[in-house]
C-alpha cells in the first residue's frame, strides 16, 4: 500500500481555473519521490496540500491509508523543510531543533536523546548554542534538516530546500539528503525546479506542467522514454534537440523542415508514424562526431563550449539550434564545418499535435543502461 | 454493482465530512481572528465610534449641565455657530494659525534634516538636539515660552529694549498673540517633523547620489533633482500631519493665552472646550466638534487620495 | 566620503547655529531652575547656583505624586497599546478570515476621527462609568490605536510566512506562535512603538485636564499648569524647576531611542 495516495486531487482558487487538475498518484513507503516542473506548474501547491497548508478543492488524500483531507497539518504526522529554512531567528540551533518536540510536549529526556542523536548525525553538535544568523547557508540547511528528522515523522516534505545554496554545496547536500533518507527509511516528497536534482536524487520523478501530470517514472525512463515533448525538453541537459519532420515520399528518409535528410529504415516505420505529423527528438550525446564511414551531415558550428572532459558544439538545423555533446577535447572553432553522424535509430518520435511520444529511440536504451 | 453503489455512497458521505470540516475550519478561523481583534474593536467602538455618533446627535439638541439632551433644535446649533462672531473669529484664527505654522515648521525641519543628514562627525549629537522638542511636553514648552514672552522679564522684550525699541505685549496684544502662539507651536513641532523627514532622507538610495557624483552634479542640483523629488511622499505626509496637528492645538492656548486677547487665539479645540466645559453648552460645542471632524476628515481624505497618486513613490 | 574642508565648515556652522537657537529655550529653562529669584528678576547672569527652586517646587506641590501618576498612566497606556496593537496586527498579517479586509478599513477610518472631536461624549462616558479621577479613565480610551497597529503590521509582514507554517506542522496554535515567535522576533518594533506610546502619553494634556479633578491621579503636565497658575509671586525659578522635572524622563527616553524612533516612525507612516 502507498504511504501517500492522491486520488483525483484538484485545486482552484476562487472558482477560477484549476491550478491542479485531477492528480492521481501513489507514493510508496520509503520512496524518494521528486516533484519537478517549471515555476508555476503547481508543484509547490501540491506539496502544501499534502502538508495541509492549503485546502484541497476536490479529491481524496490518504496518508498511511487514512483519509486526511480534513486534518490540520499537525495531525498528519509529517515534517517539512522550507525553501528559506523557516528557522526561528530568535532561537538557538538547539531550540530550533527542539521547537516541534516542545510544541508536542515530548518528554524532556526523550528530547535530549533525540537532539544529541540528530545533531551528531548532521554534524551540528558544536553549533547548538548559536543563533541562525551566525551560521552559514549550508549550516542553516542542516538545522532545517535536523528539525525535520528529529520529529521522527515517517513522511518528510521538502520544498526546494537547496535552491538557496551555491552550486558546490548543493551537490554535497544532494548526496547527504539522499543518504539520510535511505538510512532512516523516510518517505520523501521533494519539490524542485532543477531537473538535475530530480534526476540525481529521485527514486521516481513526477514531471508537472501547468497543473497536469506529464509523466511519472524512474529517472532513466524519463530520460530515455519521455512521455511527451515537454518532458523531453525539460529532462536532460543540454535539452533534447527537436525539430518538425516529414517522411520523404519513399519512406526512406526523414526531412526536417525541407533541409537535412536523415536516413531511416522503412521497416521500422509503423503505421501510426506514417499517419501523424511528427516531431523528432535526439539527445545531444547521440549526435556523434563524423568519421569517414559514418558521416551523415556537415554542419556549421555557431558555438563551442570546452568543458574539459567533454565538448559541446551548437549548430543550426532548420530553424532550431541543436547541440551535440562529445566526450573528450575537440579542437573546433566557431564557423568550422564539422562532419557529424545523425542516424534514425537514435531518434525519438513525437506527435506534433498532442506532443505525445509515439516511439522512443531504438538504440538509446540498449546502449545507455549498462548492468554491472 | 452493489459494491459500486456502496463506494459511491461512501464517497458522497466523505465529501459531506470534508465540507463540514471545512465549514468548521472557517468558523474557527473567523472566531480566532475576531478574538485577536476584539479588544481593539471594542475600545474603538466605545471611545471612538459611539462618541462620534453621539457628538453628531448632540449637535442637534440643547442640553442641561450634565450633558443630557433637553430640546431638539434641528440645525439651530449650526446656524448659531455660523452666525456667531466668536466662532467665526475662531475659524479665522484656526486657519490663520495653520497658515502661519505649517509651512514654516516644514521648511525649518526640512532644512535641519538636510544639514543633519550629511556624513559628518558629530551629526548624531545634532540630530538629538534637533529632535529634542519632541520630548518636551506642551505644558513645559508653553511655560518656557510664557517666560520668553513675559512683558517685563521676558528675553524677547529685553532684546527689543537693548536695541532701543518699545516692548511688545506678545500675548496680550491682539496683533501679536496669534503669532506668539504660532512661534511656540513651530518650536514644539520641529522635533517630530524633523525626525520623520530625516527618516525619509535616509531611506533614499545612496546609489542615486553616487551616480549623480559620477555625472558631476553639484550640491544644489542634487538637492533639487534627487533629494526633494525622492522625499516628496514623506514631505506630503509631514504636511498633512502638521495640518491635522494644528487643527487639534489646545495645550499651548490653555497655558499661554486662554483664547485671548479678544478671542484672537481662540482656536477651534479651545473653543469647543470652553463651550462644553466652561459654558456647559454641549449642543453647540458638539456642532463645533462636528465642524472640526469634517475639517480633519477632509485633510485625511486628501492625504489618502493624493498621497499615493500625485506624489512620486520610489 | 570626501567633502572639501570649506563645505565642512559651512555645514558645521549651520549645524551649531541651528542647534544653539533651537535648544536655547530649553537651556534657558534649565539654567533658570538653578538661579535665585533675585538674579532672574534683574535679568543678570547667575551669580550663584542653587537647588532651592527644586526644594520649593517639591514642598509646595505634590510633585512626587504627579510624577508617580504620570509614570503609571504612561506605562499603562504603553502596555495597553502594545498588547492591543500587536494582537490586531497579528490578525491582519497571519490570519485569514471573512471580514478581515472590512475590519482593516474600519481601522483606517479611525485615523480620520480626532479624539478632540469626540471628547464631549467621551467625558460623559468616563463620568458615567465613575472613572473620573481614576487611572483607567486616563488610560483605557487610548489603548486601541490604528497607527500602532499599522506600524506593527508593517513589521510582522517581514516575518516569513513559513515560520507560521512550520509551527502549524509542529502543532503550535496561533496564540502560542504569537507569544513565543512573533513578539520576540518583532522586539525592535515593539520597543519603538513603546517609546512612542510612552512619549505621547507622558505629554498628554487635554484629556488629563478633563478627567482629573484632584491630586490623586493628576498627571505632572496638569501639575505644571497648576504650578504656573498658582505661583502668585511670579517665582519663575520654581516654575522652571517644575518644567525641567517634567521633561527629564521624556528627554532621556528620546536621547536613548532617537535613532530607533526615527526609523520606526518612517516605516509606520509611509508603508
Amino acid at each position: 500500500m502507498g504511504q501517500v495516495e492522491l486520488m483525483n486531487i484538484s485545486k482552484s482558487y476562487d472558482k477560477q481555473k484549476n491550478v491542479l487538475n485531477e492528480i492521481n498518484l501513489s507514493i510508496e513507503e520509503g520512496e524518494f519521490f521528486v516533484l519537478v516542473g517549471p515555476s508555476g506548474s503547481g508543484k509547490s501547491t501540491l506539496l502544501r496540500m499534502i502538508a495541509g497548508l492549503e485546502d484541497i478543492t476536490a479529491g481524496t488524500l490518504k496518508i498511511s491509508d487514512q483519509v486526511v483531507n480534513h486534518l490540520p497539518p499537525k495531525d498528519r504526522n509529517l515534517s517539512m523543510v522550507f525553501q528559506n529554512y523557516a528557522l526561528y531567528p530568535h532561537l538557538t540551533v538547539e531550540q530550533n531543533i527542539l521547537f516541534g518536540l516542545r510544541a508536542k510536549k515530548v518528554q524532556k529526556e526523550e528530547q535530549q536523546l533525540r537532539l544529541t542523536e540528530t545533531a551528531a548525525m548532521l554534524g551540528l553538535s558544536s553549533l547548538l548554542k548559536r543563533k541562525p544568523k551566525e551560521l552559514s547557508g549550508g549550516q542553516r540547511q542542516r538545522v532545517a534538516l535536523a528539525r525535520s528528522i528529529v520529529s521522527h515523522s515517517p513522511l518528510c516534505l521538502m520544498d526546494e530546500p537547496l535552491s538557496n545554496l551555491d552550486a558546490k554545496l548543493r551537490a554535497n547536500m544532494r548526496v547527504e539528503i539522499r543518504r539520510l533518507q535511505k538510512k532512516l527509511g523516510l518517505t520523501m516528497v521533494y519539490v524542485t525546479h532543477d531537473q538535475v536534482e530530480a534526476m540525481t536524487m529521485g527514486d521516481r520523478i513526477m514531471v508537472l506542467n501547468d497543473g497536469k501530470i506529464q509523466q511519472v517514472g524512474k529517472p532513466i525512463t524519463l530520460y530515455n522514454e519521455p512521455a511527451n515533448v515537454f518532458v523531453a525538453s525539460f529532462i536532460g541537459s543540454p535539452k533534447m534537440n527537436m525539430g518538425k519532420a516529414n517522411f520523404s515520399s519513399d519512406m526512406k528518409q526523414l526531412v526536417i523542415e525541407h533541409e537535412p535528410h536523415i536516413d531511416i529504415d522503412p521497416a521500422t516505420v509503423s503505421k501510426r508514424l506514417k499517419e501523424a505529423s511528427i516531431t523528432i527528438g535526439i539527445r545531444a550525446e547521440h549526435i556523434f562526431p563524423g568519421t569517414p564511414d559514418n558521416t551523415t551531415h556537415h554542419v556549421e558550428v555557431v558555438n563551442v563550449e570546452h568543458l574539459g572532459n567533454e565538448t559541446t558544439i551548437a549548430f543550426e538545423i532548420a530553424s532550431d539550434l541543436w547541440t551535440a555533446k562529445w566526450p573528450g577535447q575537440w579542437a573546433i572553432n566557431v564557423g568550422d564545418n564539422v562532419p557529424v553522424s545523425i542516424t534514425g535509430e537514435y531518434l525519438c518520435f513525437f506527435d506534433t499535435e498532442s506532443g505525445d511520444l509515439i516511439r522512443p529511440a531504438m538504440a538509446g536504451k540498449s546502449q545507455e543502461v549498462i548492468a554491472i | 454493482m452493489s459494491m459500486n453503489s456502496v463506494a459511491i455512497r461512501s464517497h458522497e458521505s466523505m465529501e459531506l465530512i470534508f465540507e463540514q470540516a471545512k465549514k468548521r475550519q472557517r468558523m474557527k478561523s473567523w472566531i480566532k481572528g475576531m478574538l485577536f481583534l476584539l479588544p481593539s474593536i471594542v475600545l474603538f467602538g466605545v471611545f471612538l465610534f459611539y462618541p462620534l455618533l453621539r457628538t453628531i446627535y448632540l449637535s442637534f439638541f440643547l442640553t442641561d449641565a450634565s450633558g443630557e439632551t433637553t430640546v431638539f433644535v434641528g440645525w439651530q446649533n449650526y446656524m448659531n455657530i455660523f452666525t456667531s462672531p466668536i466662532f467665526l473669529q475662531s475659524m479665522k484664527s484656526t486657519f490663520l494659525f495653520v497658515l502661519y505654522t505649517v509651512p514654516i515648521t516644514v521648511f525649518i525641519s526640512l532644512f535641519l534634516a538636510i544639514i543633519a543628514n550629511e556624513k559628518l562627525k558629530g551629526t548624531g549629537f545634532f540630530r538629538t538636539i534637533f529632535s529634542s522638542s519632541m520630548g518636551i511636553s506642551v505644558a513645559a514648552a508653553s511655560v518656557f515660552w510664557l517666560y520668553l514672552f513675559n512683558p517685563t522679564m521676558g528675553v524677547l522684550n529685553r532684546i527689543l529694549e537693548f536695541f532701543g525699541m518699545d516692548a511688545i505685549g506678545w500675548l496680550t496684544n491682539p496683533d501679536w498673540a496669534l503669532l506668539a502662539v504660532s512661534v511656540t507651536t513651530i518650536w514644539m513641532n520641529i522635533g517630530f517633523t524633523f525626525l520623520i523627514l530625516l527618516g525619509g532622507l535616509q531611506s533614499i538610495d545612496s546609489y542615486l547620489y553616487e551616480s549623480a557624483d559620477i555625472d558631476g552634479a553639484g550640491y544644489f542640483y542634487k538637492l533639487r533633482r534627487i533629494t526633494i523629488p525622492m522625499l516628496s511622499p514623506t514631505l506630503f505626509f509631514v504636511v498633512t500631519v502638521t495640518i491635522i496637528n494644528a487643527f487639534q492645538t489646545f495645550g499651548q492656548i490653555d497655558i499661554l493665552t486662554q483664547g485671548g486677547p479678544q478671542n484672537e487665539t481662540n482656536l477651534i479645540v479651545y473653543s469647543i472646550y470652553r463651550e462644553a466645559f466652561v459654558n456647559y453648552q454641549f449642543g453647540s460645542a458638539s456642532a463645533q466638534a462636528v465642524v472640526l471632524f469634517i475639517l480633519i476628515l477632509l485633510m485625511t481624505a486628501l492625504q489618502f487620495k493624493f498621497g499615493e497618486r500625485k506624489v512620486h513613490y520610489q | 566620503m570626501t567633502m572639501s574642508t570649506g563645505k565642512k565648515v559651512v555645514f558645521y556652522v549651520l549645524l551649531i547655529l541651528s542647534a544653539t537657537i533651537l535648544f536655547a529655550p530649553t537651556i534657558m529653562a534649565i539654567v533658570m531652575s538653578f538661579m535665585t529669584n533675585q538674579d532672574i528678576l534683574t535679568g543678570s547672569f547667575p551669580k550663584t547656583l542653587t537647588l532651592d527652586n527644586y526644594v520649593n517646587a517639591f514642598e509646595r506641590f505634590p510633585l512626587f505624586q504627579y510624577l508617580f501618576n504620570s509614570f503609571v498612566v504612561s506605562i499603562m497606556i504603553m502596555l495597553g497599546q502594545l498588547i492591543l496593537c500587536s494582537l490586531a496586527a497579528y490578525a491582519f498579517v497571519f490570519l485569514e478570515f471573512k471580514g478581515r479586509d472590512l475590519l482593516f478599513y474600519v481601522f483606517i477610518a479611525t485615523m480620520m476621527v480626532p479624539f478632540e472631536a469626540s471628547i464631549i461624549p467621551n467625558f460623559h462616558i468616563i463620568r458615567d462609568l465613575g472613572w473620573i479621577d481614576s487611572y483607567q479613565g486616563l488610560t483605557v480610551p487610548f489603548f486601541a490605536m490604528a497607527f500602532g497597529t499599522f506600524l506593527l503590521r508593517q513589521n510582522f509582514k517581514m516575518i516569513p510566512k513559513e515560520l507560521r507554517e512550520a509551527s502549524q506542522i509542529a502543532g503550535m496554535g496561533d496564540f502560542r506562535f504569537y507569544l513565543t515567535v512573533v513578539l520576540p522576533v518583532a522586539k525592535t518594533s515593539l520597543v519603538t512603538l513603546g517609546v512612542y506610546g510612552f512619549l505621547t502619553s507622558w505629554n498628554m494634556y487635554l484629556w488629563p485636564l478633563l478627567a482629573t479633578t484632584n491630586d490623586s491621579v493628576r498627571t505632572v503636565q496638569i501639575g505644571l499648569k497648576q504650578l504656573q497658575t498658582q505661583e502668585q509671586l511670579n517665582e519663575w525659578g520654581v516654575i522652571m524647576a517644575g518644567a525641567v522635572i517634567v521633561i527629564i524622563p521624556t528627554l532621556i527616553l528620546l536621547f536613548l531611542g532617537q535613532k530607533r524612533l526615527q526609523r520606526g516612525l518612517a516605516e509606520g507612516a509611509l508603508k
